[in-house]
């Protein structure tokens, strides 16, 4: 089906891992996605059953007139993440045609350039849904549909009407067995996905006329919103906004959507394949710096899935633990080579005794013996890892200036990047964390204590008890400082007796003294055990991985081919190919000598050259001239300019050439304000 | 090289303050006019002294990190690994002084004198020419040397941010210095405290002239600096009315046609041309074989939902090809040449509807045209289509909506679109939820090969420099017609040429020239004349205006040089 070129023989097992790994994750982001955005969903469906309720209520009483004519409105900010709203929406339809009603019609700007053709839209969708929901019978209205029926809200409300007429004597019939989910009259809902690029007046002339119908028909409007909630006062005038009954909900942001997805994807076992650390850094930049898209971090996330099982073809092991052993002994010699080709396992070799060296260099299956217990390590090593993280992460999230970063996944890249305990930044760490006081410090281990519990790791049972024991110890000496607290309040009741300001400040001074020297030694030296302790976890566990053996196989870190592919920059590499050919031609002749290029580039380069020299007019002539110029000289020796006129004809037409491949490349542009002169459109053209 | 060090020492005070114009210098390439202005200088000087006094070395090294903080975030985030294209964005986009032309020539000189060898050949008459300025530069050259010496010394992560122009640039003047020092006496080898000073004072005083982008300037701590930095701003704004106000641009008045050059068409040129040997041939090839060496993995990732972009230098139509013929070819592949200047996302629709989809019968819009092949692409999901667009970004396909209808159609599971795009500008061609949807992959394929396709549709600049078209067709017509009406139109050529002079020549009133017809016994009514006339309109030989007071004004839309040229071969004729 698709062809891989590298010869091995288990492409094929490769890519069906991939394929499945992705789609492992794929899901999960699904998952991560729809419980992050359920408690919004949940907000808004009681938002639209309430107002469909008062709407129930007016069809029986018409009393509450002024009312009446205002349009339940739910204004969606969804931050400035617009990629991501697609997939929102979607959901959120969805829902809503689960819960509420069958009548969901979802607008976008780019259809509605006028209130007409908002009009046949919103038809459209609403009559198409219609037919989604009872699909056998109603051939004619996608007919009508199709005909350009006359467009206005009558003969929407009349569609109306008859659909609910038609769905009551269904539900007559059918006992009320399809309608349970949607109520008697179900609202239409009318979706603005991007409320902001809508043209105003198209939106004014929307709501005025829809309100004036309000009665016939129950119309919610849902704005999806990019900015902030004041954009609606300010896209509609007062007497139009009043015609609303807005509410507001806010959606998660996008970045606490990212450290869940991260919390999901990355720190757990789960997922045999690793992001190196770089490679993070470039997603989270991305992320960061360009879109807040989690769309688009996952997107890179796949690419660095595809791009490392196609680049390493030991990713083959890249798999759950048990089928990663099945693999290893169905290993072929070549793979067996390619192991030990890693420089990872070179290292572990060489640190090996001699007579194993040479068995794990020749004998494959000692090999893959060593391999199965090397895995087994790696993944261990991913399971304590986390949960060390997380614990670690509990401690200096808390600290004051969060010199280890306030997110995990800063932690995480830390950690990744090299030992982290021989940073700066961790020993503030330690040393903040040694001032902690008491109280935080035993939610703290409590905290740790949960997180190593319900971490999956066989080892963490002694440091459970050990963590337990701290907290005990505290607890101890919780007690005993309620009978100091009792001294100390009796010295100061004694200190208020007497007055005298000299003995005062000297009982204060002992007071003090007395304090550091007896009460802060037991609660000190249990603080300092407890730093101490969680050190050596971290000392024990957080081992960047590229220190481990084999993790090759599981971690991507080529940081270069993935910014290349998400964030090229097309401007640098035209200026690089124009301002030193030599970086891509590899030809002696190019080697920038210093003050630009030779005059040996090919001639876009030498054209580009002179043009930046010019203002934001260039004449044609000087360029010509000065060109030749540079050519003749490059050539030089072999043609003295004796054939003059032929080898000008040829300059010329090469001059042409280059000249009209930089127009096209849009660094000049012919201009009118001079016979045979261009103008520069480029970096300083001003 | 050696020079420099003991000064460094020397001048450590200076080091930091020029940081901004040592960026200045590179934003602005090779050398700035100097603009003496006394009062300004010495009160630039002056700040100059101010802010030196003011700036501790740690606050400078803030600016330091922030620089590359801003550096970073211009170039995204640049991997420190730096794998070569480490170009720092101010140098890239930076704006320059207007320049007289004569620079142009001077630098051709220059390029032509540095034929690679080791002693350059000095070129006496111009150093005669312009041997203050000159000098001055050299200085300039010599003191960012020392500069960048100190600079790298200083900080490795510095280094990495330094423009490679800069540091380009500094290895270069060496042999100019030298040359450049037996010729000037103030720039001598071993320059004193004294000389620097002046160097100093010269490059502040040029402060105000050059120009910066200012976001490349980090936000100054201190409220001298910031006051330094507004000024700038001002002086940026200022600058820039300045240099489009003068509609005056100093190039000189020379034409192409007082050059007596043989004007080139489209065919001549393209045999000219190949004549010409395609320089580094054997470099290009081998990088078209290491991207061929990419297909498969564009094929993947293609069907994995990705698109592929492609951009860099050289024609990438030869590459499309090859990855046509040697991978698409059992598969249903449509390719759309976006050079060719009748291309519309019509047309791109059409073909898929008909020739991939079968599908006859019209469409009322693209949008209902495009929403029937996203819902027949979705039915049927054993349909796949590979689209090949080259050049993504051309004139007629980078509008917002012909943009918006390929992205819809790229974000389609079943079709596959490996496209090229060119222009610098190109990638503003797409917002964020464009970029959604066509869910690129970029690949650099700098291919350095000529754009011969593409630049043939191509037709401004070759119309204005050859025009043999316009005459060609000029005549051909003409040939075709009766002797009077030939008669008629060089009538209302001569007298087109008669007011070449006059600017405001609105062109012959339909009065007049009947007139005149009616004198040369050319026709005998009205009617007959606005037949010929209407004749002449169809092969677009002529134009009609009317002019404000109602008239109609007759125009031969072909410059004038042209038509002096078919005079004369008429005349040849008659």
């Amino acid at each position: 089906f698709r062809e891989r070129n590298d010869d091995s023989e288990d492409t094929e097992l490769r890519f069906v891992t991939c394929q499945s790994l992705w789609n492992q994750i794929k899901s999960e982001t699904e998952q991560v996605q729809e419980d992050l955005n359920k408690q919004l969903f949940d907000n808004l469906v009681s938002f639209l059953r309430r107002s469909h309720s008062e709407f129930q209520e007016k069809t029986t009483k018409w009393t509450c007139q002024v009312k009446s004519r205002e349009i339940p409105t739910a204004a969606l900010v969804l931050g400035v993440n617009v990629t991501d709203h697609d997939l929102t929406f979607r959901s959120l339809s969805e829902v809503l045609q689960d819960n509420i009603t069958p009548y969901i019609a979802l607008l976008e700007a780019k259809d509605c350039p006028g209130i007409k053709n908002l009009m046949q839209k919103l038809m459209g969708k609403l009559m198409n849904c219609y037919t989604d929901v009872n699909s056998l019978e109603d051939e004619d209205y996608v007919q009508v549909s199709q005909n350009r029926i006359r467009c206005s809200m009558t003969s929407l409300i009349n569609w109306y009407e008859n659909v609910t007429k038609k769905a009551d004597s269904e539900t007559s019939s059918k006992k009320r067995t399809s309608s349970s989910r949607h109520w008697q009259s179900p609202p239409v809902v009318v979706i603005f996905k991007d409320m902001e690029s809508f043209n105003t007046k198209v939106l004014q002339d929307f709501i005025v006329i829809s309100s004036q119908h309000i009665r016939e028909l129950p119309l919610v409007l849902i704005f999806g919103i990019a900015t902030s909630p004041m954009i609606i006062h300010s896209l509609l005038p007062h007497s139009v906004s009043s015609l609303l009954c807005i509410e507001l909900f806010q959606s998660l942001s996008s970045k606490e959507h990212l450290s869940t997805i991260i919390d999901k994807l990355l720190l757990t076992a789960q997922f045999p394949f690793k992001l190196g650390e770089k490679v993070l850094q470039v997603l989270i930049n991305i992320f960061l710096y360009h879109d807040f898209s989690v769309q688009n971090f996952i997107k890179g996330f796949q690419l660095c899935v595809v791009e490392h099982f196609y680049s390493q073809p030991l990713s083959v092991l890249c798999c759950q633990l048990v089928d990663a052993k099945k693999r290893v002994n169905s290993l072929s010699h070549d793979q067996c080579e390619n192991i030990r080709r890693l420089p990872s396992f070179r290292r572990y070799v060489e640190s090996e005794a001699s007579e194993k060296q040479i068995a794990l260099l020749t004998a494959d299956n000692f090999l893959k013996e060593i391999i199965h217990k090397l895995l087994e390590d790696l993944h261990v090593y991913h399971e304590n890892y986390v949960s060390v993280l997380r614990c670690l992460h509990v401690f200096t999230s808390s600290l004051p200036k969060y010199p280890l970063g306030k997110q995990i996944r800063e932690l995480h890249c830390a950690c990744l990047e090299n030992r982290v305990w021989e940073t700066e930044e961790y020993e503030s760490c330690l040393q903040l964390a040694r001032m902690l006081n008491k109280s935080d410090l035993v939610t703290m281990l409590q905290q740790c204590v949960e997180i190593f519990v319900s971490s999956s790791g066989k080892e963490f049972g002694k440091t459970i008890e050990k963590l337990k024991e701290f907290l005990t110890q505290f607890q101890k000496l919780e007690a005993e400082a309620f009978q100091e607290q009792d001294v100390s309040v009796s010295s100061q009741k004694e200190l208020q007796k007497k007055t005298d300001l000299y003995r005062l400040q000297k009982t204060l001074l002992e007071l003090k003294e007395s304090r550091r020297s007896k009460k802060l030694t037991k609660f000190e030296m249990l603080r300092f055990e407890v730093v101490d302790y969680i050190d050596s976890l971290v000392r024990s566990y957080l081992v960047p991985a590229d220190h481990k053996t084999l993790h090759e196989i599981a971690y991507f870190n080529t940081a270069s081919v993935l910014r290349g592919h998400l964030n090229a920059a097309p401007r640098i590499a035209l200026h690089t190919a124009l301002n030193n050919p030599y970086s891509y031609l590899k030809n002696q002749a190019l080697k920038s000598n210093g003050g630009g290029i030779s005059n040996k580039a090919p001639d876009i380069c030498v054209v580009y050259k002179l043009h930046l020299e010019c203002g934001r007019l260039i004449n044609l002539v000087d360029w010509l001239e000065a060109f030749s110029t540079v050519v003749n000289a490059a050539e030089g020796p072999d043609a003295d300019a004796a054939s003059s006129d032929q080898v000008d004809d040829i300059i010329h037409a090469r001059f042409i050439r280059a000249v009209s491949e930089l127009e096209l490349l849009g660094f000049i542009k012919p201009s009118k304000q001079k016979t045979d002169h261009v103008a520069r459109l480029t970096w300083g053209g001003c | 090289m050696s020079q420099p060090e003991g000064k460094g020492s020397g001048a450590l005070e200076v080091k930091f303050v020029p940081d901004e114009q040592v960026l200045k210098h590179i934003a602005d390439d090779a050398g700035i006019k100097v603009r003496k202005d006394k009062t300004q200088l010495t009160a630039s000087v002056k700040r100059f002294v101010k802010k030196l006094e003011n700036i501790s070395d740690d606050e400078t090294q803030d600016i330091l990190e922030e620089k590359n903080y801003v550096a970073a975030l211009g170039v995204c985030a640049q991997d420190p690994l730096g794998n070569g294209s480490s170009v720092s964005g101010g140098e890239v986009y930076s704006f320059q002084t207007p320049k007289c032309s004569g620079r142009m020539a001077e630098l051709a000189s220059e390029l032509a004198q540095t034929p690679g060898q080791s002693v350059a050949p000095e070129c006496p008459e111009k150093t005669a020419k312009t041997p203050q300025s000159s000098s001055k530069e050299y200085m300039l050259l010599l003191l960012m040397h020392v500069f960048s010496l100190l600079l790298q010394s200083r900080k490795k992560e510095f280094v990495s941010t330094t423009p490679y122009r800069l540091r380009k640039r500094l290895a270069a003047p060496d042999t100019y210095v030298e040359s450049e020092s037996e010729y000037s006496a103030s720039c001598s080898e071993e320059e004193d405290e004294e000389d620097q000073k002046e160097v100093i004072t010269v490059l502040s005083g040029q402060k105000t002239p050059a120009k910066t982008k200012a976001a490349s300037t980090p936000p100054p701590k201190n409220t001298l600096a910031k006051k330094t930095k507004e000024g700038k701003m001002n002086n940026l704004v200022e600058e820039y009315f300045e240099a489009h106000s003068s509609s005056k641009v100093l190039t000189s008045d020379r034409t192409l046609q007082k050059l007596r050059k043989r004007r080139l068409n489209q065919q001549t040129l393209y045999d000219l041309l190949k004549k010409a040997p395609l320089a580094y041939a054997a470099e290009i090839k081998e990088l078209n074989e290491q991207y061929e060496s990419l297909f498969s993995k564009w094929m993947l990732q293609l069907h994995l939902g990705f698109n592929i972009v492609l951009y860099g230098l050289g024609s990438k139509r030869d590459l499309l090809e090859k990855f046509r013929t040697s991978v698409l070819q059992d598969s249903v592949h449509l390719v759309v040449n976006g050079y060719f200047p009748s291309i519309t996302v019509r047309s791109i629709l059409n073909s898929i509807t008909e020739e991939v989809l079968d599908h006859i019968g019209t469409f009322r819009s693209p949008l209902d045209q495009l929403e029937f092949i996203i819902k027949r692409f979705k039915e049927d999901s054993s349909l796949e289509l590979y689209v090949l667009i080259h050049n993504l970004d051309s004139q007629m396909l980078r509008g917002e909506r012909s943009q918006q209808i390929l992205a819809q159609l790229s974000s389609l599971r079943s079709i596959y679109l490996v496209a090229s795009i060119d222009h610098i500008n190109a990638p503003l061609m797409w917002d964020q939820a464009k970029l959604s949807l066509y869910n690129w992959l970029w690949y650099e394929t700098t291919t350095f090969s000529p754009y011969v396709e593409e630049t043939s549709y191509e037709n401004s600049l070759f119309i204005q420099q050859s025009g043999s078209l316009a005459l060609s067709s000029l005549t051909h017509v003409l040939r075709s017609l009766t002797p009077n009406a030939r008669g008629i139109f060089r009538l209302l050529a001569r007298y087109q040429l008669e007011n070449k002079d006059n600017p405001s020549y609105p062109g012959l009133s339909f009065q007049d020239f009947y007139q005149q017809c009616r004198e040369a016994f050319l026709v005998n009514s009205d009617l007959t004349l606005r037949a010929q006339l209407t004749e002449f309109r169809d092969h677009k030989l002529i134009r009609t205006k009317r002019g404000a007071d109602g008239v109609e004004y007759l125009l031969i839309p072909v410059d004038d040089s042209t038509l002096t040229d078919f005079l004369e071969k008429e005349d040849e004729d008659v």
